[in-house]
């Protein structure tokens, strides 16, 4: 049953400590808002799963809530490395990270399996070190041809988190652009939690076939305008890439990580997001 | 522009990337010197190019280079956008993408590549963002091209991980693990372009970039590097070819700095 709430209480209500959450988006739709609120909330010893972790668990990653990531790839994509991961990898600043690494086809199929409740994923797999350190790489023979697959167990986050567009009166929620991997992770998971941009009388998705998550799938829904950004919502406000270039030098250096987190993390609400916010009229 | 006009090492590469792909081609599209290469083939010589970026994001014609493979850019211009998951299921692992472009943090004789750790993976030297769509792109795509500047650092005997598979240990390795794809077919860097030799699948030397010696070349490969019986020069850039690059290299450079951008249409 879908509840309308606000983000501070979603995430009271949905995630704990030690919990597995995915928090998607593919580069669209990242849900900053409630990365922050998870932060300010200082939940510990999480385990995140992500495709590509970006600036947001760079961020929960810097700021100490995370024990274990399970991700693809994890850059900050077109300027370089996440400064704050590899602290945590390198050097176990602010504490050791456990990583349990995948590629992209491996983590999206096995998402997919997770949303069919199935116990695994197979896939044509290639050759390579993954398979060597991540035990969750098996090999699964086709009872109909005898060709030898790759299998990983699904996807089963306990909570998944994503932003979209809008969400109706019901809590039918539409995501609209670059779908990603939301459907998958919501469907997945045994909870949910959904910021939007905007609740409205109707979805008005202009087709037939859009990405519509129906209420009865959806945990709780939390009105965030810019909820995404420095990503973005696609028909609201574009990708801030200054952000993604400037974060660059912030989350270098441990110092002036911990300020940007206490000034724009730990003393600020989610509110604070909708200057972010535009509607393409 | 005269034929003398002077260009940087890093334009050379992107634009003898850029030559090795062909108007039929359905590429799949990294972010950097990859979607630099294919834009510019596709404003070139290749305007009927289908470019896929691992978003979902399929016949992207976008006119400012992404910064992230993401970006609303590519959804807006895009003939169609679909999940990743079925991205990566129906359109790169059933094999309907003819090219892919790699780039990496180590590569050996074989092609193989490193995107994932130096030094040990338990206690990295440096942490890589990892494997991405590589692995899969590496087996699945008809045919890889890899494109990286040229150093010791980089060319290297021996990977500290192996994240994607080239010819592994060369000669039949790939036949022999059941992949039809023809793998990495032409490693480009800025001082030179190497060819896997037909039979040991091993790296060779097939072109030298102008003002380049075997000398520096072997000086930059960490193994007793092979060489072409006959060695070619790699063309200089055309006029053309740099007008457009830079044209659009600058455009996104303005692009991404500025703060506040125009909304892309719903």
């Amino acid at each position: 049953m879908v509840r309308f709430c606000s983000l501070q209480s979603a995430v009271e209500a949905a995630v704990h400590d030690g919990d597995v959450v995915a928090m998607e988006g593919f580069t669209h739709l990242i849900p900053f808002a409630a990365a922050h609120e998870v932060i300010r909330q200082g939940r510990r010893d999480l385990t995140l799963v992500r495709m590509t972790p970006d600036l947001i668990y760079d961020q929960l990653i810097g700021a100490g809530c995370a024990a274990k990531l399970l991700f693809s790839w994890g850059g900050n994509p077109g300027v370089g490395s996440l400064h704050r991961l590899r602290d945590a990898v390198e050097h176990g600043w602010p504490r050791p990270l456990a990583l349990e690494e995948y590629s992209h086809a491996a983590l999206a199929t096995a998402y997919d399996a997770g949303a069919a409740r199935l116990p695994f994923a197979a896939f044509r797999g290639s050759p390579g070190d993954l398979a060597r350190v991540n035990p969750n790489y098996r090999s699964v023979t086709c009872p109909f041809t005898g060709e030898q697959l790759t299998a990983v167990p699904a996807m089963r986050p306990d909570v998944t988190i994503i932003h979209a567009q809008r969400a109706d009166r019901d809590g039918n929620v539409l995501i609209d652009g670059i779908i990603g991997v939301q459907k998958e992770a919501v469907l997945a998971a045994s909870r949910s939690i959904v910021t939007v941009e905007e609740i409205v009388d109707a979805l008005e998705s202009g087709s037939p076939n859009a990405c519509i998550l129906p209420h009865w799938t959806v945990g709780a829904i939390c009105v965030v305008p810019g909820g995404a950004f420095p990503s973005y919502a696609y028909g609201y406000y574009q990708r801030n890439n200054a952000f993604y270039l400037a974060w660059d030098a912030i989350a270098r250096d441990r110092e002036a990580f911990r300020a940007w987190i206490d000034e724009h993390v730990l003393r600020s609400r989610p509110e604070s997001f909708a200057e972010h916010a535009a509607r393409v009229a | 522009m005269s034929l003398n006009t002077p260009y940087t090492p890093d334009e050379l590469m992107t634009v003898a990337a850029a030559r090795c792909v062909e108007n039929d081609d359905v590429c799949f599209v990294g972010i950097g010197l990859p979607s630099a290469a294919c834009n510019l083939a596709r404003l070139t010589h290749a305007p009927g190019i289908t470019l896929i970026y691992e978003s979902g994001t399929i016949g992207a014609r976008p006119s400012v280079l992404p910064l992230s493979i993401g970006d609303g850019e590519l959804c807006a211009t895009a003939l169609t956008t679909v999940s990743v998951p079925e991205f990566f299921r129906y359109w790169l692992q059933s094999g309907r993408i003819t090219v892919g472009f790699l780039g990496a943090a180590q590569i050996d004789r074989f092609a193989n590549i490193n995107t994932t750790v130096v030094g040990e993976y338990d206690a990295p030297t440096v942490r890589l963002p990892g494997a991405g769509g590589a692995p899969e792109m590496a087996a699945a795509c008809e045919r890889i091209f890899i494109v990286m500047p040229h150093s010791r650092r980089a060319f290297v005997e021996r990977l500290d991980f192996l994240t994607s598979f080239g010819h592994g240990e060369g000669g039949d390795h790939r036949a022999r693990l059941g992949m039809t794809t023809k793998g990495p077919v032409k490693v480009i860097t800025d001082v030179c372009v190497m060819e896997p030799d037909p039979l040991t699948r091993e790296l060779t030397v097939t072109s030298l970039h102008p003002g380049t010696t075997r000398e520096k070349v072997e000086n930059a490969t960490g193994w007793p590097l092979r060489f072409a019986g006959e060695l070619a020069e790699t063309p200089a850039p055309s006029a053309r070819e740099l007008e457009v690059l830079r044209r659009v290299r600058l455009e996104t450079e303005n692009a991404h700095k500025g703060k506040e951008q125009a909304c892309p249409p719903r």
